[in-house]
């Protein structure tokens, strides 16, 4: 690997997205609108507000991050453009972690722009507000990690889209933040146990709730880590120099 | 001198079809090699096995010495994969850019590539502008940024107007003069004309090989169309 070819992808990246002005404007407005939305919607029912607040605000980038790397990175493959790079001297890890590393902006400029709003103007409390944008920059970085592994898998855009209700949404709906774990069936709470968003939900509520963070908060972070170093690992193996 | 490339029994096997039969071939180096044939003959999947991306059955590819594919390989090889692989959401510049950053090339490289390809002139605007031919000839560029030793160029000049056509195989011809091995495929007879030596390709085997000139005298015929016509023929009665 080499930092030289890391920076100069980062770069490219980051030149595209801004040869696309709707595409960040998108980013960075629609978490805002649907956390005033959400803050609107339970108006006179504050303590919902709180419960949900810090969550979404960290899931966003992890929602976000997965559709754009998954269309990008397929459109990587289907335009010829992934056969060239693998056809020079870029290590597959430059590739990646050039990826990782624009992303990681952009979610960083994602999370603090909701924070700001959702910490400033919509009255939302959380003792760890650093950390929770910490925790979204990494939720990001998770879910570009799984859309990179899910393009693998698709062969139009078409298909790339439907990953985004096929992986992301069951985990939105097993992770805690509709229903309680607790209160889940059996079957659904071991399920959830498998699904990484599950941890990242729970660290997130645990920054919400919590005055001083405990093991179960770290041991939270360190699965979000290790399934964000597996998909990526996962991924590198998907991106092939010799292809059939 | 030893060959650029060197193929022996090579077998690619694509969607459970055999789709390149036992090919042996030698190119020489520092000069313009033709790769011509129909469509579907397997040109794109011999190109891809010489810049090793592609999935072999059998067979050997040795290319400048080394296995195809190898990673020492990668900085001496250039390719122009047929539709352009280049990124439509950037410049002609930041396109450049990044790969010139990728293969770590001089800046100066970047111009130098742009010049040769005749985008002077262009260099701010955004690739999904360009016209189809513009966009093959950045894809080009791309492929010119390292000075590679061997350079494989998958069907360069299609759509191209003639003055730029001639242009760029004049290029190739200067390139090739310097010491570079290009091997070009295309499947409008005319071209081959152009080249150094040929390699006739159809169905997955290799028809004939020589040049342009010898292939003339081996089957009486007037133009390169017939020759190939001819060869066809001596195959398939």
């Amino acid at each position: 690997m080499s930092v030289g070819r890391t920076g100069a992808t980062a770069r490219r990246v980051l030149r595209q997205l801004r040869h696309d002005p709707r595409t960040v404007g998108l980013l960075l407005a629609v978490p805002c609108v649907l956390q005033i939305l959400v803050h609107a919607l339970f108006a006179n029912n504050p303590q919902v507000f709180q419960r949900l607040g810090v969550p979404l605000l960290g899931l966003f980038p992890f929602v976000t991050m997965f559709i754009v790397t998954s269309i990008t990175m397929l459109r990587e493959r289907t335009s010829g453009t992934l056969e060239r790079l693998l056809t020079t001297p870029i290590a597959r890890g430059d590739l990646l972690a050039g990826y990782a590393l624009a992303f990681a902006l952009v979610a960083a400029m994602q999370a603090t722009l909701v924070s700001v709003l959702s910490f400033g103007l919509l009255g939302l409390e959380s003792d760890h507000r650093l950390g929770v944008v910490a925790l979204a920059i990494g939720n990001a970085i998770l879910g570009m990690a799984l859309g990179l592994f899910a393009s693998a898998y698709a062969r139009t855009e078409f298909q790339a889209v439907q990953f985004m209700p096929a992986f992301v949404l069951p985990q939105i709906l097993l992770c805690g933040l509709l229903v309680p774990r607790e209160e889940m069936a059996d079957w659904l709470r071991v399920l959830s146990a498998f699904l990484p968003l599950t941890y990242a939900y729970d660290a997130l509520a645990r920054l919400s709730s919590e005055v001083r963070v405990g093991t179960r908060f770290w041991f939270d972070v360190a699965v979000v880590i290790g399934v964000t170093i597996l998909s990526l690992a996962l991924g590198a193996a998907t991106l092939r120099r010799r292809t059939p | 001198m030893s060959a650029a490339i060197s193929i022996r029994g090579l077998r690619v096997v694509r969607g459970g079809r055999e789709v390149l039969h036992d090919i042996d071939l030698e190119v020489e180096p520092g000069a313009v090699t033709g790769l011509l044939g129909p469509s579907g003959s397997g040109k794109t999947t011999l190109l891809r096995c010489v810049v090793g991306a592609q999935v072999v059955a059998a067979g050997m590819v040795g290319v400048l010495g080394r296995q195809a594919g190898a990673s020492a390989l990668r900085a001496l090889v250039g390719y122009q994969t047929q539709a352009p692989s280049v990124y439509t959401d950037l410049t002609v510049a930041e396109n450049l850019a990044y790969f010139g950053a990728i293969l770590g090339v001089d800046r100066s490289r970047e111009t130098e590539s742009i010049e040769i390809v005749g985008l002077s002139g262009l260099e701010q605007q955004l690739a999904s502008t360009l016209s189809g031919g513009e966009l093959a000839r950045l894809s080009l560029a791309a492929a010119l940024l390292n000075n590679p030793k061997l350079l494989v160029l998958d069907e360069p000049t299609v759509g191209l107007d003639p003055v730029l056509r001639r242009d760029l195989w004049e290029t190739f011809h200067a390139l090739a003069n310097g010491g570079t091995t290009l091997l070009v495929s295309s499947h409008v007879m005319d071209e081959a004309e152009r080249c150094d030596r040929l390699v006739l390709i159809r169905n997955g085997s290799i028809l004939a090989l020589g040049s342009p000139d010898e292939l003339r005298g081996r089957t009486g015929s007037e133009s390169l169309d017939d020759a190939f016509l001819t060869l066809v023929d001596r195959v398939e009665p």
